[in-house]
């Protein structure tokens, strides 16, 4: 049972594992909800979508399942409520919707209109203007706008007549930032380095045991600070050109750092560094910050990340007047010396692929003078990298 | 069993309603995300109240560790005990102190327990809580018991998506986003909070309140909670309604706008579109 529509989820990329779909099972059989495709759209989000980001997917995936089966033959019941047929309904009926069924020409030729359409109706359907469904302007159906048409059994019970998984409401949260930030987080776990700061609220007990024993056993708590880690990153990022394809790694990998370092410094550069350095993209040009007051600024016990790409022209980095933006009196390489020693525990995480750095000529000027530790950025470079600065 | 419909103030749309109810058929943990100021935490209070249950509170705070929601071992207070040579100290579960799973394994009758925004402690947290959660029992170290729930407690979850939650503890809960309310949706939210106010003042004030929060670029786009206090200001200071209306945030800053901006790079954008607005207008 709904086997194939766990495979459906399944091929469009949502990570849904048996036992969600036990889970719905089970909800079906509890009879959580009971025969109306609006419900069970929302039920069976609840149970196979742990992730907002992934609603969008999982609406197009609902929606490209339910089209693809019969609608007449497999979801009559749940489409067509059975007081539809039953001519008790006409009783319900005001004098304004009976007067409204007389404008189609009487109720029995609506009925036959209707069993005529149930029996032409064979693929699949969505808003058009003469089939049996939901919305569209056909006079049959819930919540449909044909001014002239009937409005059988009321209004639908969600007051709307696209279908909720059509109108693709979270279309805009899939590509948020933080997708698969959790497994970079990790991988960073591994550049840690614990000190007790803050306010004592841990019992010491080496520190209590021998203050007791000075006490002549009488008991005296020692308290301390708990544990933190604390170390200080400090990260360049690379943006611009080339590195706009990377955007989304980037982003990714900023997120992650930012949640999982208390002391985390930024500054973006383009290329290589130069004698300016920036920290809003939008005010690079009116508020650049002195290079030289980064380096005074942060001690050297911050750890160093470069993040870039690393492709250039060679010239920015072995030649004064290099840079591709401005007029520069020193080489990239010179002011990239310059941090890296003031930073000796550095790094460089390069989003292109590894396999490519031997192609291009600044990569590999760029390896060198960072003594190899370039690593590429994927999860067991991140944790290469975190292990080499943890070091 | 009473089905969860909302309350006289609070404002569930169906398919929260859904998903409380499977939850509570169930008997799985719901996850609960949204935008900060929907109501995530009022939720669990509502659903408490309208079900007439006790409510318990687990709120989360960086240093939170999971065992501190089972039970904690006052191993000082015992030492201290066995100086003074209290008669107390001959037995460990004196020193135990039950935590809010513990409450509410063992309460009489079913509890709701809102664990509260889980995602501000350590990355770990929920992935210590998988057994507790899935076999809803746990067994103290220090005595060899082991506490099992009496009647499985109704767990809402709730996250302010500030740290990613492991795979195998989302599987283990239900998930729901709330998501913004519509113009339709906000307007009963308004009428449970202020069932006196105008009609057309609170049009106006809606409208106002949907063109600040379209407005592109905004750090923090003010939420329900906003708005609603916003609304209280407004009544409270008599606000003419024609201060309101027909004036869009372009022509003219909203009255009491600091309720609905909190962030002063908002606030400062807000002034400029304004100034723009007018200068070019």
């Amino acid at each position: 049972m709904l086997i194939d529509f766990f495979y459906t989820l399944k091929k469009a990329g949502l990570p849904v594992t048996v036992k969600e779909l036990l889970v719905l099972l089970e909800a079906l059989e509890q009879q959580v909800v009971y025969g109306s495709i609006d419900d069970f759209y929302v039920l069976s989000r609840l149970c196979m979508v742990k992730d907002e980001q992934h609603f969008d997917r999982f609406d197009q995936a609902f929606g490209h399942y339910f089209h693809n089966l019969d609608m007449v033959q497999g979801l009559e019941e749940f489409l067509i409520p059975h007081d539809w047929l039953d001519p008790e309904w006409i009783n319900n009926l005001s004098e304004e919707e009976k007067a409204q069924i007389e404008a189609l020409g009487g109720l029995d030729k609506l009925m036959e209109t209707l069993k005529k359409r149930l029996e032409e109706q064979q693929g699949k359907h969505q808003g058009g203007n003469k089939w049996i469904g939901t919305g569209g302007t056909s006079p049959f159906g819930h919540g449909g706008y044909n001014p002239e048409g009937v409005r059988i059994g009321g209004p639908g019970r969600h007051q709307r007549a696209t279908k909720v998984w059509e109108k693709r409401q979270f279309r805009n949260l899939s590509d948020d930032v933080e997708l698969g930030t959790r497994s970079i987080k990790m991988a960073l776990r591994h550049l840690r380095h614990f000190a007790r700061t803050g306010a004592a609220d841990e019992l010491d007990l080496d520190d209590t045991i021998r203050s007791t024993a000075k006490n002549a056993g009488l008991l005296d708590l020692k308290m301390r600070p708990e544990k933190h880690n604390a170390v200080k990153l400090l990260m360049f990022f690379d943006v611009g050109g080339s590195m706009d394809y990377h955007i989304e790694q980037v982003e990714q990998l900023f997120s992650a750092a930012r949640s999982e370092f208390k002391h985390l410094e930024y500054y973006y550069f383009h290329n290589c560094v130069y004698e300016h350095l920036w920290r809003d993209n939008n005010r690079r040009w009116d508020k650049p910050l002195n290079t030289y007051d980064v380096l005074n600024t942060y001690g050297s016990d911050y750890r160093v990340i470069f993040v870039g790409d690393a492709a250039m022209s060679p010239y920015e980095l072995t030649h004064a007047g290099g840079s591709v933006e401005h007029m520069n009196r020193e080489a990239g390489l010179v002011w990239l010396q310059r941090l890296l020693d003031q930073w000796p525990n550095h790094a460089w995480l390069n989003p292109i692929q590894k396999a490519y750095w031997e192609y291009t000529h600044s990569t590999q000027i760029l390896k060198k003078v960072l003594d190899e530790r370039m690593y590429p950025m994927t999860l067991s470079g991140i944790e290469a990298m975190a292990k080499s600065l943890s070091a | 069993m009473t089905k969860f419909t909302g309350s006289d103030n609070y404002v569930a749309t169906d398919d929260l309603q859904l998903a409380v109810n499977a939850a509570v058929t169930l008997q799985r943990p719901l996850l609960i995300k949204g935008e900060p100021g929907t109501g995530k935490t009022m939720l669990a209070e509502e659903v408490a109240a309208s079900m007439n249950k006790k409510l318990l509170s687990w709120h989360i705070k960086s240093t939170t560790k999971a065992q501190q929601g089972l039970y904690e071992y006052d191993a000082v207070s015992r030492l201290r005990d066995s100086q003074l040579g209290d008669d107390k100290v001959h037995d460990i579960s004196n020193y135990i102190k039950p935590g809010k799973l513990w409450e509410a394994f063992t309460s009489d009758e079913q509890v709701v327990l809102l664990i509260d925004e889980i995602d501000k402690a350590d990355i770990e947290f929920p992935n210590d809580l998988l057994v507790e959660l899935d076999k809803m029992e746990f067994s103290v170290y220090e005595t060899g018991e082991t506490i099992t729930a009496k009647q499985r407690p109704i767990i809402i979850i709730t996250s302010n998506n500030e740290k990613e939650l492991p795979d195998a503890f989302l599987r283990r809960c239900f998930f729901h986003y709330i998501k913004f309310p519509d113009k339709k949706t906000m307007q009963a939210i308004i009428k449970v909070h202020f069932p006196e106010l105008k009609k057309d003042l609170l049009n106006a004030a809606l409208e106002t309140f949907f063109e600040v929060r379209d407005m592109p670029g905004l750090k923090k786009r003010p939420s329900t909670s906003e708005l609603i206090d916003w609304i209280k200001l407004l009544v409270a200071d008599d606000i003419p309604l024609e201060t309101l209306q027909n004036k869009s945030i372009k022509e003219a800053i909203p009255p009491l706008y600091g309720a609905l901006l909190k962030n002063e790079q908002d606030v400062e954008m807000l002034q400029k579109m304004a100034f723009i607005m007018r200068r070019d207008g």
